[in-house]
């Protein structure tokens, strides 16, 4: 029993090494600083970066989190406080079927919300596709970090004298907060590399854009399109833009394992 | 000493639910300035309510009701110009587990209640001074003087616990109110606690709720004893343990039930 688990174990890891892997030989080569600097080459020719993207995908990033992070914050915050409440219960479990939505979905969502009625693809309509994506994780891990924290603190602090809004901000939220920083990177980290809710909203950019009423490159969509061409070129691009993009999901991985510890170091001050 | 003439705090009548259930029943009780008040009794009769009752925390719990009154020298702290701020202020509170905030060091788990408002405060330099003075007070001054801007997880559970007390003392309260405050910590803990117990009474009055009839024997100048949310008898200890005038305050000091 113990071996198969343990190799069960093995297994569960093999697909990630299997792609970092196949990821770093066949993209590695490709990375050059002009990867990062540089605007893509046009169709068939070799070279060129991926500029537009990688800040195209930054922005969407950005512009999910400010719309995902103070709504799921806040929603963790109220469910944490009204556990058993009849709307706690019903927000608790749309925000479990929300999660389990097929992302295609919510692009859809935000076409014919964000979209259609604005007359365009944009990198708005992009960010709150993936910001919607973001809402039930977020709610959920912060609901669950402050719950974590034992309500004696919050009768000690208010025993001290702290006003319920004051113990709620500077002792509940304070400790529970390197949790919902890691939940909140979690997040980010699960729709950086989100390219369905984008093929509606956010389009894909050949070129500069930073606005967000235009329609903007990002990774994963370029990624797709460079894939799907015939030109060898083009693959390697793809093959570097994906380990670009893996990058940067390990990167905000790692940090966000990183605040965890410093949870249970205690942190001073 | 023990023997003021006005106490400093006294209920009177004072009733609390608990959504419908009642859990005080007009209990009208004194405790005296500078001296060791226990109330004892056995689980579920009330006492850590009455505690509760007597600094406002009481009504911190959903469907927690309070009638009747509590008052601090002359002052009701429900009807009075207090709110109920300023009332914890004046009247610390201890738990029955340690709960030094994880996030602050040491220094600022001291000075935790001394800013009523964020920007409100000592200076830093009177801060300093204050959290040197109650952590002295609590007796700890010496074992972390060195390590002030560490987390104070790092404590043991005994002097988390201490930590707390001098946390509770910074804001000069005239009255500390401590719930069971050795019921999760070893005997060497609880005795170096029962000892600052004797330390605190020279200068502020004190109430302990404790299940350990021995602990109120050791650290009381007056016990209260309280069986299903009444006060059945209140005495100077030496006449409560070896001469109870209620016959149900004997059963249980001698150990027929509870």
């Amino acid at each position: 029993m113990l071996g198969m688990t343990y190799a069960a174990a093995m297994i569960a890891t093999l697909p990630l090494l299997f792609i970092i892997f196949h990821l770093l030989r066949q993209g590695a080569a490709f990375i050059r600083p002009s990867f990062f600097t540089e605007m893509p080459k046009p169709v068939g020719e070799a070279g060129g970066g991926m500029a537009n993207a990688i800040v195209g995908t930054l922005i969407l990033i950005a512009t999910a989190s400010v719309v995902g992070l103070p709504v799921g914050i806040g929603a963790g915050l109220y469910l944490a406080d009204r556990r058993g409440n009849l709307l706690a219960t019903v927000v608790r479990f749309l925000s479990d079927v929300l999660n389990g939505l097929p992302s295609i979905v919510l692009g859809i969502f935000a076409w014919e919300f964000l979209v259609r009625p604005f007359g365009g693809f944009s990198a708005l309509a992009g960010g709150v596709a993936l910001g919607a994506m973001m809402i039930p994780l977020v709610t959920r891990t912060t609901e669950e970090m402050i719950r974590l924290v034992p309500v004696s603190l919050r009768e000690a602090a208010l025993a001290l004298g702290y006003t319920r809004w004051r113990t709620s901000v500077s002792i509940v939220l304070r400790t529970a907060l390197p949790g919902i920083v890691t939940g909140a990177l979690v997040a980010i980290a699960r729709i950086a590399g989100e390219t369905a809710p984008l093929l509606f909203t956010a389009l894909g950019n050949q070129f500069w854009s930073t606005s967000l009423h235009e329609p903007i490159a990002a990774l994963p969509l370029q990624i797709f399109s460079y894939a799907i061409s015939p030109y060898d070129t083009a693959h390697a691009q793809a093959w570097a833009g994906a380990l670009v993009l893996i990058a940067i999901v390990l990167i905000i991985s790692l940090i966000a394992k990183y605040a965890t510890r410093g949870r249970h170091d205690g942190g001073g001050d | 000493m023990a023997a003021e003439t006005e106490p400093l705090l006294r209920t009177r009548r004072l009733n609390a639910w608990f959504g419908g259930t009642r859990v005080l029943r007009n209990v009208t009780l004194d405790f005296a300035d500078c001296s060791v008040t226990a109330v004892i009794g056995p689980s579920g009769c009330g006492k850590s309510t009455l505690l509760r009752c007597l600094n406002r925390m009481h009504e911190t719990a959903p469907g927690a009701n309070v009638e009747g009154d509590v008052f601090l020298g002359p002052t009701s702290i429900y009807k009075g110009d207090l709110n109920a701020i300023a009332v914890r202020r004046h009247i610390g509170m201890v738990f029955q587990r340690p709960t030094p905030f994880p996030t602050m060091s040491i220094r600022d788990n001291v000075a935790a209640g001394l800013r009523i408002r964020i920007g409100a405060g000592p200076s830093k330099k009177e801060t300093d001074e204050i959290v040197e003075t109650a952590l002295e007070r609590a007796g700890l001054w010496n074992e972390v003087k060195d390590r002030l801007r560490e987390s104070a997880m790092g404590l043991s559970g005994g002097q988390q616990q201490r930590l707390c007390i001098a946390r509770a003392l910074a804001t000069r309260p005239t009255v500390i109110l401590l719930d069971e405050p050795t019921a999760s910590l070893d005997p060497l803990s609880t005795q170096t606690i029962e000892e600052l117990v004797h330390e605190l009474k020279q200068t502020i009055a004190v109430v302990i709720v404790t299940h350990n009839m021995q602990q109120a024997a050791r650290v009381s100048d007056r016990t209260a004893f309280m069986l299903a949310g009444e006060m059945i008898e209140a005495a100077p200890t030496s006449s409560l343990f070896t001469n109870p005038r209620d016959s149900r305050t004997e059963d249980y000091v001698t150990g027929r039930f509870g």
